[in-house]
């Protein structure tokens, strides 16, 4: 056997450069291109350019304005749609009489695209902070609720045999049986939601709102910032990839018998 | 053992398919004392998962009636050992074998003393952290025998528990569960398909009939307890019983048979 090169990077390593190597390359031609006069900058300007104007939005505080504004509306609007959504789906998919109750109207509702009912809520909810916490909540709620309902209709009929058996009331059974069962397909719905919530605090920030990341990329049109336009593109894609990893985290938590399997 | 615990007048089931009514349990009469190790034997279908169903409060009759004796206050009627995989998969071994005594309520002291008690008696105590996927068959069945013994119920319902079960593991389980059976000859109510586990456990055996399920006949075990497995089947007596059963049942099991035969062609 050959003594291990100190100079080998283990196979984690190196899948993790790999990941990381990608999108740097894909900077640097970037960069070049821009600095060659190859792509027309006012349209694609140059990474660096991008870079700088984050850290002088940085400085005068302009971009934690926005970014807080964006994430509070972001977690009403999870905890308004999520909630619920979360007690309606699992409680549907425990009772039968329930789900036929609701389950046309949320398959009549679900297909209707989201930004499309932006006017109406608009209109329903004024220009202030609960129509942008609406539109989120409603992005959040489809996924969650349908995948719940999914969640418990795909426990097994022998486990609420067993907590029927050992004297479970309605609550317990909810709460011991349903809600656990169902968890995986409630994270996914999660996962979900998350990214319809974003897309939808973009365009609702862009049409009805003074401040947000959504505000801040369309004030940028109409001044031809092009470079902040840029800067709220990926500070965006930066949360959708932490939010993510946030859930994927919970998930590991909450749900350790997936481990493994 | 002259106390009846459980009086079945008349008790029937029939469903109702798109095929039309189906009787899975023709009109039972039967008493079980208190304290017996009750076995029912029978060919596949014949009704006898759906009479422990009935007891366990799962299914409801159709026709007649059923008596059970009631437990003091604070115990449970009946706790059931299902067939096949029933533990939650998302609770650990030491949750799943507690899980009656909380939906009951009882105090986290008592719990802990109880369910430990039984996972120590059935070998478990070291995985009482491990989930049911990290176990194999043998010792999920064993965290689902705690789980019904730790529930303290005045009768057990077993479900044919030991049929995924190899050889080896099986007559492991039959010793281990006679000898926690022991410490508290709760009423027992168990089925089974094989007659080598109704003789070796059971105090009776009632053997069913095939489509519908009725009772042929009852015989009663004569050999002492405590029981050990292995002796037992090395005397004489325990051959010839097993063979007289088998007598029995041979011509339910070839009736079923030629039953199913005629519904498939």
């Amino acid at each position: 056997m050959k003594p291990a090169s100190p100079f080998r990077l283990s196979k984690d390593t190196v899948e993790r450069l790999l990941n990381f190597a990608s999108p740097m390359i894909l900077l640097l031609i970037w960069e070049a291109c821009a600095r060659l006069a190859l792509i027309d900058v006012r349209f694609f300007p140059a990474p660096s350019k991008i870079f700088t104007q984050f850290l002088v939005m940085v400085e005068n505080g302009l971009l934690w304005k926005h970014f807080w504004a964006s994430m509070q509306r972001l977690f009403w609007g999870f905890l308004f749609g999520g909630v619920p959504a979360l007690v309606l789906g699992v409680a549907m998919g425990l009772s039968r009489p329930l789900r036929m109750l609701v389950e046309p109207l949320v398959s009549a509702t679900y297909p209707v695209p989201k930004s499309a009912i932006l006017p109406l809520v608009l209109l329903i909810f004024g220009l202030g902070e609960s129509s942008k916490i609406v539109m989120v909540g409603i992005g959040i709620f489809f996924p969650i609720v349908i995948n719940a309902m999914a969640g418990v209709l795909e426990i097994q009929k022998i486990y609420f045999d067993v907590s029927k058996n050992f004297g479970a009331s309605r609550w317990q059974v909810f709460r011991t049986v349903a809600l656990p069962g169902a968890m995986p397909l409630i994270l996914t719905g999660v996962k979900l939601g998350i990214g319809m919530g974003l897309v939808l605090i973009s365009i609702a920030e862009m049409v009805g709102a003074k401040s947000g990341l959504g505000f801040m990329m369309w004030n940028a049109w109409e001044i031809l910032s092009v470079e902040t336009m840029y800067v709220g593109l990926i500070v965006i894609a930066v949360l959708g990839i932490v939010f993510s990893q946030i859930v994927t985290e919970i998930e590991r938590l909450i749900v350790p018998w997936r481990n493994g399997r | 053992m002259s106390d009846v615990k459980i009086r079945l007048r008349e008790l029937s089931k029939v469903f109702q398919t798109q095929a039309g009514p189906f009787t899975a349990l023709a009109p039972m009469t039967l008493d079980i004392p208190a304290g017996c190790f009750f076995m029912i034997v029978g060919p596949s279908g014949c009704g006898k998962t759906t009479l422990l169903r009935i007891l366990a409060g799962l299914e409801k009759p159709s026709g007649g009636s059923l008596e059970i004796t009631k437990p003091a206050a604070d115990r449970p009627s009946n706790s059931m050992v299902f067939q096949g995989d029933s533990l939650f998969p998302w609770m650990t071994v030491f949750e799943n074998a507690a899980y009656g005594l909380r939906m009951r309520k009882r105090p986290e002291g008592e719990i802990r003393d109880v369910v430990g008690h039984y996972l120590q008696r059935t070998g478990l105590s070291r995985f009482h952290n491990s989930y049911p996927h990290q176990l194999s068959g043998g010792m999920r069945q064993r965290v689902s025998i705690a789980r019904a013994f730790a529930n303290d119920p005045d009768i057990l319902l077993m479900d044919e528990p030991f049929s995924a079960l190899d050889e080896q593991n099986k007559i492991l389980l039959q010793e281990e569960l006679l000898r926690i059976w022991e410490e508290t000859r709760k009423t027992v109510m168990f089925i089974t398909h094989s007659v080598d586990e109704a003789v070796t456990l059971g105090d009776r055996i009632m053997i069913m009939t095939a489509h519908p399920g009725r009772a042929k006949q009852i015989v009663d075990v004569p050999f002492e307890r405590p029981r050990r497995v292995l002796e037992l089947r090395a005397k004489p007596e325990y051959g010839e019983l097993v063979y007289s059963i088998w007598g029995h049942l041979r011509d339910e099991v070839q009736r079923a048979r030629a039953l199913d035969e005629g519904t498939a062609s």
